[in-house]
């Protein structure tokens, strides 16, 4: 691409002589040589490795075997057989989903709660955003201490009701998933939080007190007029949570590992596992998936966000 | 909050009415502080206060981490103890080098492609900066990167991770920076140009300067997911390398520490101070960077 952009040069010659024509001066001006450098990284280090993906996934790479074979559909069968495809694709969606919900509520919340500049609200806005600063691993090793059955928040669940309590958080089948979202989302809420500040600051006053004089509700004035107006920084938060957890990996690894019996194995998780078992093209098969799955997803779902910000205009 | 606290008059219709809205919002307004300092205590002071006084405690107190404060500090103990266990002086300048470069890479060379894709137009153009943007949706083929590490004898390599940083997070910064080129005036442009200024001091002098605060927003969110990486981390550089979260990583998984859970959190300290340092001395400019960089 680059070749073809740089071959047109005219006017070089014809640079005393005559003014030249438009076109090519911008191409002299903005010389397509700026373009290599970043386009020669991208090639290298994300499209060939894509394309990869689209060959390994159907070879029987391993570091048991000296030669790369190839293999057709052998992988992708065994990965329906023994179910862990269409499971971890399942799981990573479920994940991705709670997470954009949670993300986003809190987020919201905060918010609306914090939306006054008053001193303890700048306070707590920076406090919020520590969670985001930290590292996701760490995250996922305090509240694996915090839900541990004889943990922190059974003891205080526990002072609450006055009776003990020693739900065991982190193992179970059917909500663990939901508490690991809870987790990703309570790390990212300050980020959602501050995006959804900045929209709401967007807010002509005009708009807020007309609806005031019009002896609208606070409630009313939430739904009616501030929340269709925050429909850039739903789209931003909405994408960037389903995207940032889809390609989770670090809270869930530290405080299930995938489990309790792989009920909260990501796709992510999967290729972790597997690759550090050797078994490349399985691994590579699970990472095929993971990008189908967010090229199917990604454009729909940002393209149903944006429409939403269009009724506005 | 919008409802102000204006004093409402006691209209002889409704005096009931509005003596209760006066009321509802005097208590919003004692409410809201309340509310605020309650979500902080409850959401961030319990587990924060749980990491501070594990990491203080002795690994029999530690054993199961609690509330209680420890009946004898030892913060400075463990810190001692993690440090040398958790190789945090290699890991530190390990996590530093890898984020300083990879950022400095992926910034220059994103701005300068930005920079050509957003003034020229053209078909070619088009595509071109359509594919540089798909990344920020597209997930990185983590695998198959590896072994293409390994036939370029990056594998392991400070500079095979930086490549995989530069070329994951190039996307987001030439969508980011084309946005805001495209909102500069080409005419500043035009009047170096007129007194012969080649593209290149065009570039520097001109352009580079104005993309301050674009440049700083991404900045800001590309270090975060560098230096806290450890996805990636692991497949490329996991064993060879120490950075920060990969020798956490270590220290957490390893058995030895298993129930040590007094040197896993004072780990977890000392390798958020970096960051948290630089955000509380600098939260006005991060925060306010990060949101002008996203609605819009």
């Amino acid at each position: 691409m680059t070749a073809q952009l740089s071959r047109p040069r005219p006017g070089t010659a014809a640079r005393s002589s005559a003014p030249r024509p438009k076109t090519g001066r911008r191409r002299q001006d903005h010389p397509a040589w700026f373009l290599i450098p970043a386009v020669a990284v991208l090639i290298v280090f994300f499209f060939i490795p894509t394309l990869f993906n689209f060959f390994y996934a159907f070879t029987d790479w391993s570091s048991f075997k000296t030669k790369i074979n190839f293999a057709g559909l052998d992988n992708v069968a065994s990965l329906l057989q023994n179910g862990s495809l269409l499971a971890d694709l399942r799981t990573t969606l479920v994940y991705a989903v709670l997470v954009a919900v949670f993300q986003n509520l809190f987020g919201l919340i905060l918010a609306l709660v914090l939306e006054a500049d008053t001193r303890i609200n700048r306070a707590a806005r920076v406090a919020f955003f520590v969670p985001v600063v930290m590292s996701a691993l760490a995250v996922g090793y305090i509240f694996r201490a915090v839900l541990k059955p004889d943990g922190v928040f059974n003891a205080i669940l526990g002072t609450i009701t006055g009776q003990h309590v020693d739900i065991a958080w982190l193992g179970s089948t059917t909500w663990t998933i939901v508490v690991v979202s809870l987790i990703h989302a309570w790390k990212w809420m300050g980020l959602s939080m501050l995006i959804y500040l900045a929209g709401l600051k967007t807010i002509s006053t005009d708009v807020l007190e007309a609806a005031r004089i019009d002896g609208a509700s606070w409630w009313r004035t939430l739904r009616a007029i501030r929340f269709p107006l925050l429909a850039p920084a739903i789209t931003f938060n909405v994408a960037t949570a389903l995207l940032g957890s889809m390609n989770g990996f670090d809270i869930v690894q530290a405080t299930t590992g995938g489990g309790p019996g792989g009920s909260t194995e990501l796709l992510n998780i999967f290729i972790f596992r597997t690759f550090g078992q050797g078994l490349f093209a399985q691994a590579t098969t699970m990472s095929l998936a993971l990008f189908l799955m967010v090229t199917i997803l990604a454009f729909p779902v940002i393209t149903f966000l944006r429409k939403r910000e269009d009724v506005l205009s | 909050m919008t409802v102000t606290g204006v004093p409402l008059p006691t209209t002889k219709n409704s005096p009931g009415r509005s003596a209760q809205r006066g009321n509802t919002s005097k208590r919003r307004r004692l409410l809201q502080p309340a509310l605020a300092i309650a979500l902080v205590a409850l959401l961030l002071g319990i587990p924060f206060w749980l990491v501070i006084a594990t990491a203080g405690k002795n690994q029999a107190e530690a054993l199961n981490p609690n509330l209680a404060p420890p009946s004898q500090w030892q913060l400075l103990e463990n810190f001692a103890t993690v440090f040398q266990q958790g190789r945090m002086i290699p890991a530190f300048f390990g996590s530093l080098l890898i984020m300083v470069a990879s950022v400095a890479a992926v910034l220059a060379l994103g701005s300068m492609a930005a920079w050509i894709l957003a003034r020229r137009r053209g078909k070619g153009i088009a595509i071109v900066y359509a594919l540089a943007i798909s990344g920020i949706v597209l997930p990185p083929a983590v695998v198959t990167i590896v072994m293409l590490l390994r036939q370029l004898g990056l594998a392991g390599t400070a500079a095979g991770i930086i490549g995989v940083y530069v070329g994951m997070y190039m996307s987001t910064v030439i969508f980011f920076v084309t946005g805001f080129v495209r909102t500069i005036p080409a005419e500043l442009e035009e009047a170096a140009r007129v007194d012969g200024a080649k593209p290149i001091h065009i570039f520097v002098r001109i352009i580079l300067p104005l993309l301050g605060p674009t440049i700083a927003t991404a900045t800001i969110l590309i270090c975060l997911y560098v230096w806290n990486d450890v996805f990636y981390a692991l497949f490329v550089i996991g064993g060879r390398l120490d950075t920060l979260p990969l020798n956490l990583y270590q220290v957490a998984s390893s058995g030895l520490y298993l129930q040590n859970w007094h040197l896993i959190f004072a780990y977890i300290i000392l390798m958020s101070l970096p960051l948290l340092l630089t955000f509380v001395f600098m939260q006005r400019k991060i925060i306010s960077g990060i949101t002008s960089g996203a609605v819009k």
